[in-house]
């Protein structure tokens, strides 16, 4: 559906790799610096970017994105402002793809149709509205499928195969494969449990997968990147900017430089994974 | 258990009520979700599975509660003749246990191993525990740190029988985030766990669920003002947080258009400040714990904190069908302050020999404004859904009195 992210798997595979998508929320812990490290990632290694978009209750994330969220609602962004950073990001790169991930709400009330051209006009590829599963697909799936985004569906482990066709009608752009039953920044599931996960999605669609939830180092990037199109990586990046503020909760310099730090190796693990895999 | 008329919108198929309720959760839970409708479903329609609900009303909760004629009340305020619906006499003290009785017996059904819930007063996470020890089941209470601080007798009372009480130190640490904490526990213990939901909200099936096994008290309530007046009610009278008990008592009635209906919100401090939880005076539609519903909430869609001198109530949203019957006129809902709730508490206590918990006391200061404006013959029915042991430390400190 988007021509960013289709274009961006295209390439993986023409190089033989795996991609990283990184997720960072936006106004995490202030505007400019969630900014400053967003323009940072694509340099440092990231293939696909997620944005977070803050929510009040956040029912399907662990106490670090929590935080975060929590952080950057107190400095005030909001989904506007978000949509304000994906513009400003695209004046310097139009080619990494953009990805806004969140809760329905907040897109309720700014307004479906308003978003979706708001959304478009920003530059955005797609999004992962964690609370919308099939069932709800008129509410924003249907409507942003129309306008030319990507709506990126969550698989979980307890998607069984009867219910699998229906997650993946509608779904575009990718699929993110939760690894595990949990919320983000738990321990993550055995590689080998995920190969055989990602081989009964690719029975079901010819989509690229990206696998998320529990990816912290390096090294599991590079499991993960063996074996799906892609390696998720969220909480570990926001406990990296976290470590990086001040006593009294404020950015350093420490927040960029750690956590691009970090997907610098990420990186290197996802494209190194496939050469020294034993094939 | 229900069935459908003009005043009762369903919910349909996929759990709408109009454009309320739905199933607004991660993909991690869908497949759990559409587990226990089927399961429900099946148990709704087995005799058997209504056959052991009564019987555990019957036996182990006490019902069915009185329909007591409140005569110092009624000749006090000078007006409509008063009943007090009593669940405040249920084992444990409110209507909670009702639900908690039905849920644990599908639960049981379901092979499930592990109970949770969220509270906020407390009452739910008792009936919850109380059930789980009358069965024999680990239960897990997720409970905000901020109502834990002012709910201590219920804290104690739900680790006597045995669950362990999680605080929660996310968001506002009310009953909103006990929720949130609740739900991502499901969602990490998917095979063994039954999420035991205390009111009438969430994504489907539980609104319409959780009101199946409440319309108890509207069925009961029905048959002993037949027996005692010989006709319907004028007038229910109901408060509402997540609105489950106001349900239970409404929805037998939705059809008899002669009856009408009040669920009466928690105002806090006052609807025109920024501390009160009457979502559905003051709040706008929106999408939280799986439904869409009147919430509390900025103009970003980011929830707001509630505030009630009453935990039970202090939420940010409805149940979804509430919603619905507010937009269809069917029910109305009117605002009631702390301080209106305090009154009715003190008032009560001195005249009917009942200690009310603050969330009926809500319901009744209503019925202290609405009485005196109807003749002596029309019938008023008001949910008494709670016993206020559980308060006498919120209100000995309104009162600065040291206990």
């Amino acid at each position: 559906m988007s021509g960013r992210i289709d274009r961006r798997f295209a390439a993986l595979a023409e190089e033989g790799r795996a991609g990283l998508v990184t997720f960072t929320m936006m106004g995490d812990p202030d505007i400019e610096t969630s900014f400053d490290i967003l323009e940072g990632l694509a340099g440092a290694g990231a293939d696909i970017i997620e944005i977070g978009s803050p929510f009040t209750d956040p029912m399907a994330d662990g106490p670090v994105i929590q935080r975060a969220g929590q952080r950057a609602l107190k400095a005030g962004i909001t989904l506007g402002k978000t949509l304000d950073l994906a513009r400003r990001f695209r004046q310097r790169d139009d080619a990494t793809p953009l990805v806004l991930m969140g809760y329905y709400n907040p897109i309720y009330i700014y307004g479906v149709e308003r978003f979706l051209r708001d959304a478009l006009e920003a530059g955005l590829d797609g999004m992962i509205v964690v609370d919308l599963p099939p069932e709800e697909d008129d509410e924003l799936c249907r409507p942003a499928l129309d306008a030319g985004l990507s709506f990126v569906r969550l698989a979980a482990p307890t998607t069984d195969e009867a219910r699998l066709p229906a997650v993946l009608t509608n779904t575009s752009g990718f699929v993110y494969y939760i690894s595990i039953t949990g919320i983000t920044g738990a321990a993550g599931a055995a590689a080998a449990a995920t190969e055989v996960a990602v081989e009964r999605l690719r029975r079901h669609t010819g989509l690229p997968i990206a696998v998320g939830f529990g990816i912290k180092t390096p090294g599991q990037a590079a499991e993960i990147a063996r074996v799906a199109d892609a390696a998720v990586v969220g909480s570990a990046l926001v406990g990296a900017i976290e470590e990086g503020l001040d006593d009294a909760g404020r950015a350093t310099s420490a927040c960029r430089d750690n956590v691009l730090a970090l997907v610098r190796a990420l990186g290197e693990g996802v494209r190194e994974a496939r050469q020294e895999a034993p094939s | 258990m229900s069935a459908r008329g003009a005043n009762r919108p369903g919910p349909d198929a996929d759990g709408h009520f109009g454009i309320y309720g739905g199933r607004y959760v991660a993909e991690t839970l869908m497949p759990l979700i559409l587990d226990l409708e089927a399961a429900y479903e099946t148990a709704r329609d087995d005799p058997s599975f209504a056959a052991e609900f009564e019987h555990w009303l019957a036996h182990y909760v006490g019902r069915p509660s009185p329909l007591y004629h409140a005569a110092r009340l009624s000749e006090h305020l000078g007006g409509a003749r008063i009943y007090f619906k009593r669940d405040e006499l249920n084992h444990t003290g409110a209507h909670k246990i009702n639900n908690c009785i039905g849920q644990i017996l599908l639960a049981r059904r379901m092979g499930k191993t592990r109970i949770i819930a969220e509270t906020g007063a407390g009452q739910h996470g008792v009936a919850t525990a109380t059930v789980c020890a009358l069965f024999g089941l680990p239960c897990t209470v997720y409970m905000g740190e901020t109502d834990i601080a002012r709910q201590q007798p219920n804290v104690f009372r739900m680790k006597l029988l045995g669950a362990e009480v999680v605080p929660v130190d996310s968001g506002s640490r009310t009953l909103k985030d006990a929720m949130n904490e609740a739900l991502r526990d499901w969602v990490t213990n998917v095979e063994t766990t039954f999420y035991l939901i205390g009111t009438v909200a969430g994504p489907h099936p539980y609104p319409a669920m959780v009101r199946d096994f409440q319309s108890v008290i509207g069925r009961e309530t029905r048959e002993q003002l037949m027996a005692a007046e010989g006709r319907l009610p004028d007038t229910l009278v109901a408060c509402v947080g997540g609105g489950s008990n106001a349900i239970g008592l409404f929805h037998p009635f939705l059809d008899e258009d002669s009856v009408r209906m009040v669920g009466v919100e928690a105002a806090g401090l006052g609807v025109d400040t920024d501390k009160h939880a009457a979502s559905l005076t003051a709040g706008r539609p929106g999408i939280l714990h799986g439904n869409r519903t009147y919430l509390l909430q900025d103009e970003h869609g980011q929830i707001t904190e509630a505030h009630s001198i009453s935990a039970g109530l202090d939420y940010p949203g409805i149940g979804p069908e509430h919603a619905w019957l507010k937009d269809s006129g069917r029910v109305s809902y009117v605002p009631i302050t702390d301080e209106q709730a305090l009154e009715a508490f003190h008032l009560c206590s001195r005249l009917e020999g009942i200690i009310p918990a603050l969330e009926p006391a809500h319901a009744l200061a209503h019925v202290m404004e609405l009485a005196p404006t109807l003749s002596a013959d029309h019938l008023l029915v008001m949910n008494m859904c709670g016993r206020g042991d559980k308060d006498i430390f919120t209100v000995a400190d309104t009162m600065g009195a040291d206990l």
